[in-house]
């Protein structure tokens, strides 16, 4: 009884350290409980991000609901284009043009959270630098010869990167580190909030469900508890003459 | 049973009487329950069996209800998931449900059958009850294959592409073989639409099949126990019947309370995962599968879900196609042979020698890290050659076994003529 509760306890707390692995990137730490922090979120991708970047399994209409905000509200402030409260956020630029100016089509953004996890996201927001060399003009350490320009920079200010040496193999250099060479009009600290703001909002936008499903998988678990202890009285019960 | 005075008898009169004479239902069910006696000694690994069939349901019932909102075409499948977990009303709780008692099921399939390896539960004279087991599980791995395909995101078409593939080292056949799976000349529409056939209808009537002969044959030789002692052999009489044996006790309403308490433990791990952990860190719903299928894009890594690991890990450390496929199925089909290849009449591994307790362990730990290895990017050449060491040692516990066995090499203990204890 005992090794298999251990067994499966086990199997529990190490499987998804197993599974994770992958490259080493920044914590988010996001705070999707966090209401406050989903609307500024919000806010922050409808101006700079939605003009290129659909969200086409998101409403608006559920949107509101999930952000405590009305229909006006979210018509007034979020809504840039002629889209219905009922619609999912679709994108200003045509495809074809975002292919002509960029290379590809931005790609949407419902399931980025889901698909590069949200370290990801939050890391490569910090990680962009100037580099002339690259066809939008700046490059990124996180997502190398990514085709998107920095969109956040005025916030963030410029970055540069410094170079380490030309490895013995040939490869690199490599990007050694990054430095802030003209301030943004946010400061580092306020920047990264803001970046943390955005990605909570994407991990919300990723699963809608997460805002309820923990609160009530709290009473869910609470009700099994309790059925498994009167089955466990009732077990009792039942074989107390098995001898 | 025992006779005119017996409470439990069904009536002869009323309503029940009237189907009981047409169609013998009642005395059905109470054969089954009430009147089949399992040993009283079940431990803990006996939890598994109910907890399989348990999942089994739940993966009907959430099925049917994903099944409304799911649209089986390539330019749909993907956009219908993500509008089950956003605009279908408790369409996320629906379809993690059905995720994770996948991945439970086969939680589930592995203890239960290593309880079988534990206690020689596929020893005479359960060798047909192991082998419909064994279809059980293949016809289960079936099904979960082609469901994973169904969301239609990068891991599904590229799962189902290396998967598929497999088949194409068959010499002569394979390359027609591969076309006539898929449908098309590639993983398409076509291959997602039979998939989809193949997945609602046909395996499941399959597995449920398979299910009501697994429990046929499990009630005509009697459960096994962890002292691998035949009850029925022993002495006859307990408190419900004459004629039943000693140390049996009727399956309802023992073990039906019993297993209620192990469900309710289960139905919390698994609540756990479904609500606070529902992706198991991409064990479950891999990271990749969050992206739509793209036939142009190959993922960096093609890692099957963490149940065909152990098989995938042996097929990737072969350096010949053909040859780790066959060593792949090999791994399944030998499985089959157990009854066969297991000559020791004792079937509890507590009375069985010592070498034979190593052996176990050490295939189970050759299963075990398999999966991992299978699990991860399979770049780690130190790894590759691990993987082939436990390859060879997983091969080797059936070798053992029949050399060990046969040629009376096993030194076993005195098997007591009761079961011992019950917890």
């Amino acid at each position: 009884m005992r090794s298999i509760a251990f067994f499966l306890a086990g199997l529990v707390l190490t499987l998804p350290a197993l599974a994770a692995g992958g490259g080493s990137y920044e914590a988010a730490n996001t705070q999707v409980g966090n209401p406050a922090a989903l609307q500024r979120g919000a806010a922050m991708y409808m101006n700079y991000c939605a003009g290129c970047h659909s969200l086409k399994y998101m409403r608006w209409s559920r949107l509101a609901a999930d952000l405590g905000l009305t229909e006006e509200q979210v018509m007034a402030n979020l809504v840039f284009s002629d889209a219905k409260f009922g619609d999912t956020i679709g994108v200003a630029i045509p495809p074809a043009d975002g292919t002509a100016w960029f290379g590809k089509a931005p790609p949407d953004l419902s399931l980025v959270a889901r698909s590069r996890g949200v370290d990801w996201i939050y890391t490569y927001l910090k990680s962009f630098y100037v580099d002339p060399t690259a066809g939008v003009g700046w490059n990124n350490t996180v997502f190398p010869n990514a085709s998107m320009p920095h969109v956040l920079w005025e916030l963030q200010g410029v970055q540069e990167a410094r170079f380490g040496e030309v490895a013995a193999d040939g490869s690199g250099p490599v990007v050694e580190q990054l430095e802030l060479v003209r301030p943004g009009l946010l400061d580092p600290g306020q920047y990264q909030a803001a970046i943390r703001d955005l990605t909570s909002f994407l991990q919300y936008v990723g699963e809608p469900a997460v805002l309820k499903r923990q609160a009530l998988g709290v009473w869910v678990l609470l009700y099994l508890a309790l059925f498994t202890l009167i089955a466990w009285l009732l077990k009792r019960e039942y074989w107390k003459d098995v001898h | 049973m025992a006779g005119p005075s017996n409470p439990t008898a069904v009536p002869a009169k009323g309503l029940v009487g009237w189907i009981e004479q047409r169609l013998p239902i009642f005395s059905f069910t109470r054969a089954h329950t009430s009147d089949y006696y399992a040993p009283k000694n079940f431990n803990v690994w006996y939890y598994f069996g109910s907890l399989a069939m348990l999942m089994l349901v739940n993966q009907i019932v959430t099925g049917i209800w994903l099944t409304m909102n799911f649209k089986p075409s390539a330019a749909e499948a993907f956009a219908s998931v993500e509008y089950i977990m956003r605009d279908v009303d408790w369409g996320w709780l629906i379809r993690y449900m059905h995720s994770t008692g996948a991945s439970l099921f086969f939680v589930v399939v592995y203890l239960h059958m290593f309880r079988a390896l534990l206690y020689g539960s596929y020893k005479k004279p359960r060798e047909l009850l192991w082998v419909l087991g064994m279809f059980i599980y293949l016809a289960l791995m079936a099904e979960a294959f082609m469901g994973y395909v169904l969301p239609w995101g990068q891991m599904s078409g590229w799962g189902a592409q290396v998967i598929i593939s497999l088949f194409g080292a068959i010499p002569g056949i394979g390359e027609g073989l591969v076309e006539f799976i898929r449908g098309d000349y590639l993983i398409s529409d076509a291959t997602l639409n039979r998939f989809f056939a193949l997945h609602v209808i046909a395996l499941p009537l399959v597995l449920l099949l398979l299910v009501v002969l697994h429990l046929g044959a499990l009630h005509t030789v009697g459960s096994n126990n962890p002292d691998g002692v035949e009850i029925k052999q022993g002495p006859k009489g307990n408190r419900w019947s004459a004629d039943a044996p000693s140390d049996g006790i009727p399956f309802h309403p023992y073990y039906t309370v019993k297993d209620l308490v192990g469900v309710g433990f289960f139905l919390m791990l698994m609540a756990f995962i479904i609500f606070f952990e529902p992706t198991f860190g991409g064990l479950f719903l891999e990271k990749d599968n969050f992206v739509p299928y793209d036939p142009l894009v190959t993922p960096e890594h093609i890692v099957p879900v963490w149940y065909f690991t152990p098989y995938y890990a042996m097929l990737r450390v072969i350096p010949d196609k053909l040859f780790g496929v066959i060593v792949m199925f090999a791994a399944i089909a030998v499985l089959f042979l157990l009854p066969w290849l297991d000559r020791t009449p004792v079937r509890s591994w507590r009375y069985r020698g010592g070498l034979y307790k190593i052996a176990l362990g050490l295939f189970a730990l050759s299963f075990v890290w398999l999966g991992k290895i299978g699990g991860g990017p399979g770049t780690d050449p130190v790894e590759t050659q691990i993987g082939r060491l436990l390859t060879a040692l997983y091969f080797a516990y059936f070798v053992f076994l029949f050399v060990y066995t046969h040629f009376g090499f096993e030194k076993t203990k005195p098997v007591p003529e009761r079961v011992t204890s019950h917890d």
